[in-house]
């Protein structure tokens, strides 16, 4: 079996796709290791799905070089087509149609890969084998989608956005199946906008936004590179606003933002910012409403790079 | 193929059941498809059943002693049934259309007939009455006839009906069941997700083809054999031709059907564009009357509709049992509709 050129199995330079009014993807370089899992975290919008289908040969860049396993859509689709696995967004499959009859479907358009009973088994469909698609629930409905992905024994596997729409526990459970296709030593690119996703399941992530990449790194380098561990939240009571310029002075303070009525400081050492922080706001004589903490997350990442959160909730 | 599969994993195999699966699983378009032409042959052919010729009733206006040997003399025609009225309501019963003809009497033993000429059993009263009077007065006839009546299959109306259901059978299951399953394969984006694996488009394709022509099979011998067992029709021609005609239109419609929803994005635009299509053939094609009742000037465009080509050939072949040099007009219209709508759909069609 031919490798992947140089352990890279997609690479993408100076990507580029505009549709009549907006600029889905400006500009885009991207470079997927094989066997690693690389994430496209950004808001809805960001070019992540324009993106990935220009990857999978569905949709043509208006610029940029897209190779794919050491091969180029242009010439090589067939081959392609037969070593690629693909989830799209939103796909129903025929409601009509059981869950072993579609995964066999989609296994006669291969030449080799693995039986469907198997497949099935492994997306934990074997109970709903006979079943009719249309009885599914939305995360047995994702992972046949999965499962149609994998029935051609896929190099690389693109998923986008896998868990959209899901319940958590649905969601773990799609988790736990593409880290049992990632320790298989094969490749994937998703895309996502959750950030537990990305830093459960990604080796990699690149941030993107207005079809810009606007960071790179492991999960772990993105947020150590807030220089802080922790985020600290709170909230006044109407119509009373702090003075920001004090609360940067506190020590252990690396950032402080306000975002409508609530101030986010990027925190460094909770312990000693907590207690400063209250005798702040007991000296400037505010009523406090709410104080939340967490571990920094790439959702903090994103919202110190751009001010904005990925879901508008 | 490199591998050795069985031949029931070949995509094309699989394909195509899919395609069986999807239709006998919606029970709606069983109905539509198998059912519903041979109830509508049912009913229609029951409605328009040939009768014994039914009596002419006539009325004979009660004005003086005459009358009642006018009425004696018309009462022994078999044909005519005669009542004696008043002159009111003898003129009443002919406005209601109760009676077709009135037949009023003078004293000069003259008779005049009152009936309505553009009603054409009322021309019919007026010959069988006339007819009746006039042998009564002793008239002779000069020359000798006697009459056979012969009840002939293949002149009714229900033998008329069935080619063209099955002709508007072959064009409605065609349109619809391509058209309607692959617009919501696009607007479910099952089509981009055929398209991201090594699927081969034409099979894709094919396997709407190749469905259709083996439902085909149970379409035509469902309609066809109604009309033999129940109606009597009669199939004159010859069954290969007849298989011919069938094949080649249900092909021609199936890519009206893939050209119709090459890029419809809805299953409401799909929907009115294939009414669209189909509207003239219901109306113009000669389905339930013959086409040649609208106008010649409307008459090249008529013609040129698939679906007048396809019921001339089936009426031809199974009323006829005209051969293949008789129908080969009509089958050279539906291999043009077929070769230019199939090879337009393959340059318009949309995959995602």
């Amino acid at each position: 079996m031919q490798s992947a050129s140089g352990g890279v199995a997609l690479q993408v330079r100076n990507l580029r796709k505009a549709y009549q009014d907006v600029v889905a993807v400006d500009g885009l370089d991207l470079e997927v290791f094989a066997g690693e899992c690389f994430g496209l975290l950004g808001p809805n919008g960001a070019g992540k799905t324009t993106t990935i289908e220009i990857c999978e040969g569905l949709n043509t860049p208006d610029a940029g070089e897209v190779t794919v396993l050491g091969r180029h859509w242009g010439k090589d689709e067939r081959e392609l087509r037969e070593r690629l696995g693909i989830s799209l967004q939103e796909t129903q499959f025929s409601e009509k149609l059981t869950v072993e009859e579609t995964v066999h479907l989609f296994r006669s358009f291969y030449r080799k890969g693995a039986a469907s009973d198997a497949v099935i088994a492994m997306v934990q469909l074997g109970e709903k084998a006979r079943s009719r698609v249309g009885g599914l629930s939305g995360g047995q409905k994702q992972r046949l989608a999965l499962a149609c992905a994998l029935v051609g024994d896929p190099e690389l596997l693109f998923l986008d956005e896998p868990t959209t729409g899901l319940d958590p526990q649905s969601r773990r459970q799609l988790w736990g199946l593409i880290e049992g296709f990632k320790s298989a030593g094969r490749s994937i690119l998703l895309t996502t906008h959750y950030m537990e996703e990305a830093e459960r399941l990604c080796d990699r992530v690149a941030i993107v936004d207005h079809g810009r990449m606007i960071a790179l790194g492991t999960p772990r380098e993105l947020i150590a590179a807030l220089r802080a561990e922790h985020v600290l939240e709170f909230a006044l009571a109407e119509n009373s606003t702090v003075d920001e310029g004090p609360l940067r002075q506190i020590e252990g303070v690396c950032a402080a933002a306000r975002q409508g009525g609530t101030y986010r400081l990027q925190v460094e050492e909770l312990h000693r910012a907590m207690p400063a922080l209250l005798g702040e706001l007991r000296r400037q004589g505010v009523q406090l409403t709410e104080l939340r903490t967490h571990s920094a997350t790439l959702e903090d990442v994103f919202v110190s790079l751009t001010g904005r959160h990925l879901r508008d909730e | 193929m490199s591998d050795r599969r069985r031949w029931t994993e070949h995509p094309l195999v699989q394909l195509t059941r899919v395609r069986y699966r999807e239709f006998f699983r919606e029970p709606e378009a069983v109905f539509w498809v198998f059912i519903f032409p041979v109830l509508l042959a049912a009913g229609l052919g029951i409605a328009f059943r040939n009768r014994a010729p039914e009596r002419t009733s006539v009325a004979v206006v009660a004005l003086d002693s005459s009358a009642a040997g006018l009425a004696d003399a018309l009462g022994r025609a078999p044909e005519v049934e005669v009542s004696l009225l008043s002159d009111s309501a003898a003129a009443e019963a002919l406005r209601t259309g109760e009676v077709a003809l009135v037949v009023v009497p003078s004293a000069d033993g003259r008779v005049e007939y009152r009936f309505d000429d553009t009603r054409p059993e009322s021309r019919i009263a007026r010959l069988l009455v006339d007819d009746a009077l006039q042998r009564a007065a002793g008239r002779r006839d000069p020359m000798s006839v006697s009459d056979r009546a012969v009840h002939e299959r293949g002149s009714r109306y229900i033998d008329f009906l069935v080619p063209g259901l099955l002709g508007m059978n072959l064009m409605g299951s065609g349109i619809w069941g391509v058209g309607f399953a692959i617009v919501d394969a696009r607007k479910k984006r099952l089509l981009k997700r055929l398209i991201a694996t090594p699927m081969s488009r034409p099979q894709f394709l094919g396997s709407f083809v190749l469905s259709r022509l083996t439902l085909l099979v149970i379409e035509v011998g469902l309609l066809l054999g109604f009309g033999a067992l129940v109606f009597g029709v009669p199939l004159r021609g010859s069954l290969v031709l007849l298989v011919t005609i069938c094949l080649v239109s249900s092909l021609a419609f199936t890519s009206l059907g893939l050209l119709v929803a090459s890029r419809v994005q809805t299953m409401e635009g799909a929907s009115g564009l294939m009414n669209l299509v189909m509207l003239p053939m219901w109306i113009f094609s000669g389905v339930f009357f013959s086409a040649s009742r609208f106008p010649d000037s409307l008459q090249p465009f008529i013609q040129a509709l698939p679906l007048t080509a396809v019921v001339d050939a089936l009426r031809a072949n199974i009323l006829r049992g005209a051969g293949w040099v008789a129908v080969a007009p009509e089958l050279a219209i539906i291999l043009a509709w077929l070769a230019v709508s199939f090879l337009l759909a393959l340059k318009l069609f949309r995959w995602r």
